[in-house]
């Protein structure tokens, strides 16, 4: 007995000493409560391009692929199976054929085949004849599928036009589910059906959405969790204060802003909370239709008037990035090192020079300090637009360029957009996937209806064309900041920062990972358990 | 007295005709429809795709027919559909009418349980330490804007408490009405001082009055005296005021409503209008004004019941 004691006595002096702390069991059952910032806008992940949707609604669904859940960077080396067993390209690159798990139901009892896969794909390449999408915002992403072949149950084949090993990333993000195809869009838009760990229960607007464990889950021992709750709470004060009083487990992704990092830790110091970059820029868009912006030279003068710091200090206490198009390192995997970004236009660290050069190309074109070109800046009515548009006109003074902000309704502002309703504008954009093809193809390419600005480069397309091909990472990776350089020098949509912030939980939340360079593809919830 | 109701009802119909009017033709004024705003989460808009949505919704029909359809829908007690959750209109606004019911009538009813009887202390006591306190209080609660107090009270619980007062809903009444009491406070707050600063002057202009003299000078108690004589005559402006006030709740429960996460019809209401649910807001909307309508009936035969002397004469 004696023996037995000294023995754990140095066990637990050893753990103690060398920092070991013991594996936890996983628990199961409880509820994991969350908080939702807004009234989502509909259940259905192919047709909506928010987090809003994604973040809750991940978790009723599977991919065929999916970024392991329990790694923080999603990379191609993180893909992990879902509802595919495994993958193989044939030696083309231009056939991607999936091996499906057997036995899989959808929510409803039916199962799941290689049916869905074609059906899914059918609908957002607008081949499905009943064509119910009420809208498809990433359609470019598919437009190189030539079709989905299925070969019995249990097998699929993704045939390309032509070779691009990006598709992997693009099915294995949060946006990406096979949808069944059984039910029709209307259904997936109000109460979905999934084959993935959590069965959709209710979603009442501005309310409640609750989701409950799938007990036929297909990952044995999977969800740990009994259900999910996500309550809608649209006062970002009230919510926090919630949380902070423990009313919630987690916060809304990315929901706690830098400055209120510092209340929420200060008021629940045992919170667990990261900080990591949300892949969502903060960019000026310039109407190249709009006179006289059609002029390239007032546009090169605005891009010079940029102080990219002095944003990223006022908006985020210095921890948003400064970046070209794609997210920077060490997060980022194809962001341009701070060398390179120096030298693309307008992101020379002499902000004197630069605007010294801007002023005189807008005194090259007759105006001044006494006759400023008056414009309207136009950006929506949330403070993430507001703020930076604010210090976007303060900046453009320092060039003669006099602006006066236009606050659009939120709820028409793409809208207004898309119609070119605008001459300036201060806009957000997300990218779902940390790969050129998503963020080039969605934001930069000539048919993509996503491109806010319609800049269209046949030059560029070729190029980011070109990067698409390319299996071999780092050639791909000089193509990608070569489209980088043109679209800098082109002025299109020029990226003022990366913004970071803060998701918060409570201590007892276990078995969740925040991927740092997306917000869209780790809500699956599965690992997720309550140490309670 | 059946005259007047007769009259009174059709002007009853003839203010909501002009009201669906109204409703149906402003809503449509409002820069952007439903379908910009459903592809505003998609961050792009497909003209096609957009055409078909409007399409679907009938709103690519002329605008007296689509007026003429809600008409005769409502009629039917066909509320049509949401445009956003897809599902009947009515399936989305009867849960939330009784929470925003209940919240209201706490309101309204702590508004003149504090109101009333404080605006009577006040003028009963006039110019004295207890006068002036009593008028601070009145004062702030009319300064005082309902999501500042809202955030106030929550910040406190929050701090004292380690708990936070923000809806939960509940199977039982008592507990529901227990979550609703505190942003009851808050929304009547500000109503409450309204109602003891009118309280109170007119209690003033009424014990004022030869009639109080007389009942004084033939012995009557103090209590009988301002409660008995002055306040019965002195309640009128404030039932008046209390009607009223019943209609401009709706503007502070909108407020309240989202500060304590409540899940009633005037936070709906606005987020149905942020996203031009044109169903949703016509009928809620007229919902209101009937509300409005009838209480302010109410409000004019409580006058009978309250002045003798008052009558609705053929």
């Amino acid at each position: 007995m004696r023996e037995k004691l000294v023995f754990v006595a140095a066990v637990g002096f050893l753990a103690a000493t060398l920092g070991v702390t013991p594996a936890l069991a996983e628990k199961s059952g409880g509820i994991l409560r969350l908080y939702h910032r807004d009234n989502l806008p509909s259940a259905s992940i192919h047709e909506e391009a928010t987090i809003s949707t994604v973040q809750p609604f991940m978790s009723v669904f599977n991919n065929l692929v999916l970024f392991d859940q329990t790694k923080k960077l999603n990379t191609v080396e993180s893909i992990v199976p879902d509802l595919a067993e495994s993958w193989k390209w044939d030696e083309t690159g231009t056939r991607l054929t999936f091996k499906l798990r057997q036995g899989v139901k959808w929510h409803d009892g039916k199962p799941f085949t290689a049916k869905d896969v074609q059906c899914t794909w059918n609908k957002l390449t607008g081949k499905d004849p009943a064509d119910d999408l009420r809208k498809n915002p990433r359609a470019i992403w598919w437009h190189n599928l030539k079709e989905v072949e299925v070969n019995g149950d249990h097998e699929a084949t993704f045939v390309l036009k032509r070779p691009q090993p990006a598709v992997l990333s693009m099915l294995a993000s949060g946006y990406t589910p096979v949808y069944p195809c059984h039910i029709k869009s209307q259904v997936m838009r109000t109460a979905p059906i999934g084959t993935g760990p959590f069965k959709f229960v209710e979603f009442k607007r501005g309310d409640i959405v609750r989701f409950e464990r799938n007990p036929d889950y297909f990952k044995k021992g999977r969800p740990y969790l009994d259900g999910i709750t996500w309550k809608v709470i649209e006062n970002r004060s009230t919510r926090i204060l919630a949380f902070v009083a423990g009313e919630f487990d987690m916060t809304f992704s990315a929901d706690v802003t830098i400055p209120l990092l510092k209340d929420v830790t200060s008021q629940a110091p045992k919170a667990v909370c990261e900080v990591a970059p949300t892949y969502v820029s903060t960019n000026l868009i310039i109407n190249p239709k709009a006179a006289p912006f059609s002029d390239p030279k007032i546009r090169k003068a605005m891009a010079l008037a940029l102080d990219r710091q002095v944003f990223i200090d006022i908006l985020s206490g210095g921890k948003a990035d400064l970046a070209g198009v794609m997210l920077p390192g060490p997060v980022g995997s194809w962001g341009m090192p701070p060398e390179k970004l120096q030298t693309l236009p307008g992101y020379g660290t002499d902000i004197e020079k630069n605007r010294a050069e801007g002023r005189k190309i807008m005194e090259s074109l007759g105006y001044g300090q006494d006759k400023p070109l008056k414009i309207k800046v136009s950006t929506r009515n949330i403070a993430i637009y507001r703020d930076p548009a604010v210090i976007l006109i303060d900046q453009l003074k320092k060039i003669h360029i006099d602006g006066e902000l236009e606050v659009i309704d939120t709820s028409i502002w793409h809208a207004k957009v898309t119609r070119g309703e605008f001459s300036v504008g201060l806009n957000l954009t997300g990218v779902g996937v940390d790969d050129p093809d998503v963020n080039l193809y969605e934001n930069y390419s000539c048919d993509s209806e996503r491109n806010l600005t319609k800049y269209c480069n046949k030059e560029v397309d070729a190029l980011i064309e070109k990067q698409s091909r390319e299996a071999d990472v780092a050639k791909r990776r000089e193509i990608v900041w070569e489209v980088e350089r043109r679209l800098a020098e082109d002025l299109a949509r020029p990226i003022i920062l990366y913004d970071r912030q803060a998701t918060c939980w409570q201590p007892f939340v276990k078995g969740f990972v925040l991927h740092q360079n997306s917000i869209y593809n780790n809500w699956r919830f599965e690992d997720v358990w309550l140490d309670k | 007295m059946a005259s007047y109701l007769v009259r009174r009802f059709l002007l009853m119909l003839l203010t909501l005709f002009g009201m669906s009017v109204l409703i149906f033709v402003m809503l449509r004024l409002v820069p952007g429809n439903i379908t910009d705003i459903i592809f505003d989460s998609a961050g792009f808009v497909n003209p096609a795709q957009k055409a078909r949505i409007e399409r679907e919704l009938g709103l690519d029909q002329p605008i007296v027919t689509q007026y003429v359809n809600w008409i005769v829908g409502l009629a039917r007690g066909d509320l049509g559909y949401a445009y956003v959750s897809e599902k009947p209109a009515i399936e989305e606004i009867l849960p939330r009418i009784p929470v925003t019911a209940k919240l209201a009538v706490l309101a309204l009813v702590f508004s003149v349980l504090f109101g009333v009887p404080l605006g009577v202390i006040s003028a009963v006591r006039q110019n004295t330490p207890l006068d002036y306190a009593l008028r601070v209080v009145s004062l702030s609660g009319l300064s005082l804007p309902s999501f500042w107090l809202g955030l106030l009270i929550l910040m406190a619980f929050v701090q004292w408490f380690g708990w936070i007062p923000i809806y939960r809903g509940s199977d039982n009444l008592w507990q529901e009405l227990a979550f609703l009491s505190i942003p009851a406070a808050a929304v009547g707050f500000r109503a409450s001082a309204l109602i003891m600063r009118l309280t109170r002057s007119s209690m003033l202009e009424v014990l004022r009055q030869d009639y109080i003299r007389t009942a004084r000078a033939k012995g009557a108690s103090d209590s009988a005296v301002n409660y008995r004589h002055a306040l019965n005559n002195a309640v009128l402006p404030v039932v008046t005021i209390i009607g009223i006030e019943a209609a401009f709740l709706i503007g502070g429960l909108i407020i309240t409503e989202t500060v304590f996460n409540i899940p009633g019809v005037a936070r709906f209401l606005v987020e149905a209008i942020r996203w031009r649910d044109y169903p949703i807001v016509q009928n809620l909307v007229m919902f209101i004004a009937i509300v409005v309508v009838v209480v302010n009936f109410i409000v004019d035969m409580a006058y009978v019941v309250l002045d003798p002397r008052i009558k609705y004469e053929e």
